[in-house]
């Protein structure tokens, strides 16, 4: 006993002169997420902070994981393409477009113009509805109400449309491989061209409340930059690159459908910030009602006949009239067949990728001369985006990172697939 | 379709390997002609087979709707990355993708079970190219992260749904599946269904996990069409 005493003193002092030597506060880790409503759904988020400055940012992802791609392998093309709705459920269209473009390469199919037309019209819908949210829920995460109420707002006449073309308001399965679902009814883009007239004015709107708002602009200014060298090493697309200055748009520099045709700019950032995407969203939503316009006088002023669209060309016998499969049993036979029987991918492999409106997105497709893809690897940007995260928040704020997970646009749909 | 290089022997890749150690003079030579090349996309396949071998060593080149595959040997998959990232006619600045592919059940060799992609995109030539390596079950592929920087992610996906093994990967965890998780659910030796079922356990007022049953068996049509 005697001898222990010491000893026990001994290291007793030790302890104390260790922890008097190391006078300083170890990191603090939190958890931001999944429940948090700035983590855009269910985002968890490990945050290492040193005070509030953001030490290190480690996202946990794959919460909303449903094994799209998996399920693809077991389903037919036109079965397949519904999954496609529910990535980014914010830009629906979008992706079953990729999809589409991907099994139309594949199966050698092609799309007579007023589909091109059509698509293309409604692609821009698209990018006006996820750019609304975009800008309104970020908006929402910094601090300011009025414009993310003024945006959904909008966003509902957006998805009346979506309605009106397929009959639901979001997942709308319109875009399919070797066409449409059905042509559009006629009062619609009289409709559209009222929404457009309207639309700029409440831009203005909520540009007006937010573009030169002195709160909204010390969130944003100086806030998560992205240099031209780490937006390209972080692999990034769309409007995250094009805020360092780099002019890469799909639709421009390897257009598809009918873009070549169309006039629009694209919008390029100068300094990388947060400040600058938010611009880059707004101009870019300016410019897709540009193209809306021109693509309703492109469809006002001639006629098209929507006849020979769907699965020409394909690998079926016969080619599907539309209008004449209501009217003799053979064409109506054919109909079903190709409904429900889909069309067969030929023994190859594609990568289609098109601008979404959360940057590139990428569908590489294998076939192997069955109705199923043997693979379906689904590239999505915000997958891509938010791995750089972690690089973009340290040495921010912790207050920064909401700013930050807002300008990435992020939705988990696609990130987690 | 996608793969002849099961006629590939090992003196072919030796010599392919000797090819990619070219003099000063000829490489800049070559320089020359790949940039024709990525001008002119219309080369005779031949002649471009010939000119590209020489700056990576390539095993099988396939051009199919345009899209250019390169089939590489995984040892040589760093320093192709680097030869097409950095050579200045090239400039594939930009990894799209990284993504898995399992070849179980189709009638292709035991060696060559499963394929890693990498897709890569040119902004200075606005190109895009695929190489291709292929694995077999056992066998590891060094991770491309000090290469490609964003790969990190990419590569864990591939982890997580095919259970291919990167090399010096700085941080290969799961990333897509739940904590805890079995089994690589992309495999096409996984069922559909996988084997657990979770729920939410009113008695034991937690979420459980138990072994699948199911009232039915999934039914999975193999035949190729209804028609």
């Amino acid at each position: 006993m005697n001898n222990n005493v010491p000893l026990i003193k001994n290291s007793f002092k030790t302890i104390l002169k260790k922890t008097e030597s190391k006078n300083q506060l170890k990191n603090f880790t939190i958890n931001f997420g999944p429940q948090h409503p700035a983590a855009h759904g269910v985002l968890r988020l490990i945050l290492e902070l040193n005070g509030e400055v953001v030490v290190k940012a480690d996202p946990h992802i794959g919460l909303l994981h449903r094994g799209t791609e998996k399920l693809i392998e077991y389903k037919t093309v036109l079965q397949a393409l519904p999954y496609f709705d529910r990535l980014d459920y914010v830009s629906m269209m979008a992706q079953e477009h990729t999809f589409s473009l991907a099994v139309e390469k594949l199966a050698n199919i092609s799309v007579s113009q007023k589909v091109l037309l059509i698509r293309v019209l409604f692609l821009e819908i698209t990018r006006i509805l996820n750019h609304l949210l975009s800008v309104g829920c970020h908006a929402m995460d910094v601090g300011a109400m009025t414009p993310f109420l003024w945006a959904f707002e909008e966003r509902e006449k957006l998805m009346e449309f979506y309605e009106r073309v397929s009959g639901a308001r979001m997942h709308a399965a319109y875009i399919r491989p070797g066409g449409l679902s059905s042509d559009f009814p006629v009062e619609l883009l009289s409709d559209i061209k009222v929404f457009s007239l309207n639309f700029s004015d409440r831009l203005a709107e909520i540009e007006e409340m937010l573009t030169n708002n002195r709160i909204w602009k010390e969130r944003l200014i100086d806030v998560g930059i992205v240099s031209h060298k780490q937006a390209v090493d972080w692999g990034f697309s769309g409007v995250m690159l094009r805020s360092t200055g780099i002019a890469w748009d799909l639709r421009k520099n390897m257009p598809y459908d009918y873009y070549q045709h169309l006039n629009f700019d694209v919008p390029v950032g100068s300094k990388g910030d947060c400040y600058d995407r938010y611009l880059l969203r707004i101009e870019e939503m300016a410019q897709s009602l540009r193209i809306i316009n021109q693509v309703i006088d492109e469809l006002d002023n001639k006629i098209y006949d929507f006849s020979s669209s769907n699965f020409e060309n394909s690998n079926s016998k016969s080619s599907l009239k539309y209008n004449v499969m209501k009217t003799y049993m053979e064409d109506l036979i054919d109909h079903f067949r190709l409904s429900t029987g889909s069309v067969v991918l030929r023994a190859g492999e594609t990568y289609c990728a098109t601008e979404a409106p959360k940057g590139e997105f990428g569908v590489y497709l294998i076939g192997n001369n069955t109705e199923k893809p043997f693979r379906c690897k689904i590239k999505a940007p915000g997958f891509g985006h938010l791995q750089s995260l972690n690089d973009m928040c340290k040495g921010h704020m912790l207050a920064d990172v909401v700013t930050i997970i807002g300008t990435q646009d992020i939705v988990f749909g696609e990130v987690d697939r | 379709m996608l793969f002849k290089f099961k006629t590939l022997n090992s003196s072919k890749n030796n010599q392919i390997k000797s090819c990619f150690l070219t003099t000063e003079s000829s490489k800049k030579k070559n320089g020359l002609n790949i940039k024709m090349y990525n001008i002119l996309s219309k080369v005779r396949p031949s002649v471009r087979y010939l000119i590209d071998k020489k700056v990576f060593p390539y095993i099988f080149c396939q051009k199919f709707n345009n899209e250019n595959t390169y089939i590489i040997h995984k040892k040589n998959l760093l320093l192709s990355l680097l030869v097409l990232k950095n050579h200045i006619n090239f400039q594939y600045k930009i990894l799209s993708s990284v993504s898995g592919v399992d070849f179980l059940s189709t009638q292709f060799d035991k060696n060559f079970r499963f394929a890693v992609v990498y897709d890569l995109l040119s902004l200075k030539f606005k190109n895009r190219l695929r190489l291709k390596v292929f694995l077999n079950e056992i066998s590891t592929i060094s991770s491309s992260c000090s290469v490609y920087y964003n790969a990190n992610w990419w590569e864990r996906e591939v982890w997580d749904m095919y259970g291919i093994w990167f090399d010096k990967h700085p941080d290969l965890r799961r990333i897509l599946t739940d904590y805890g998780f079995d089994g690589f659910p992309l495999r096409k030796d996984f069922p559909l269904s996988g084997y657990i079922d979770v729920s939410y356990s009113a008695d034991k007022r937690r979420i459980i996990s138990e072994p699948l049953e199911l009232t039915q068996e999934f039914r999975a049509f193999t035949f190729e069409s209804q028609w």
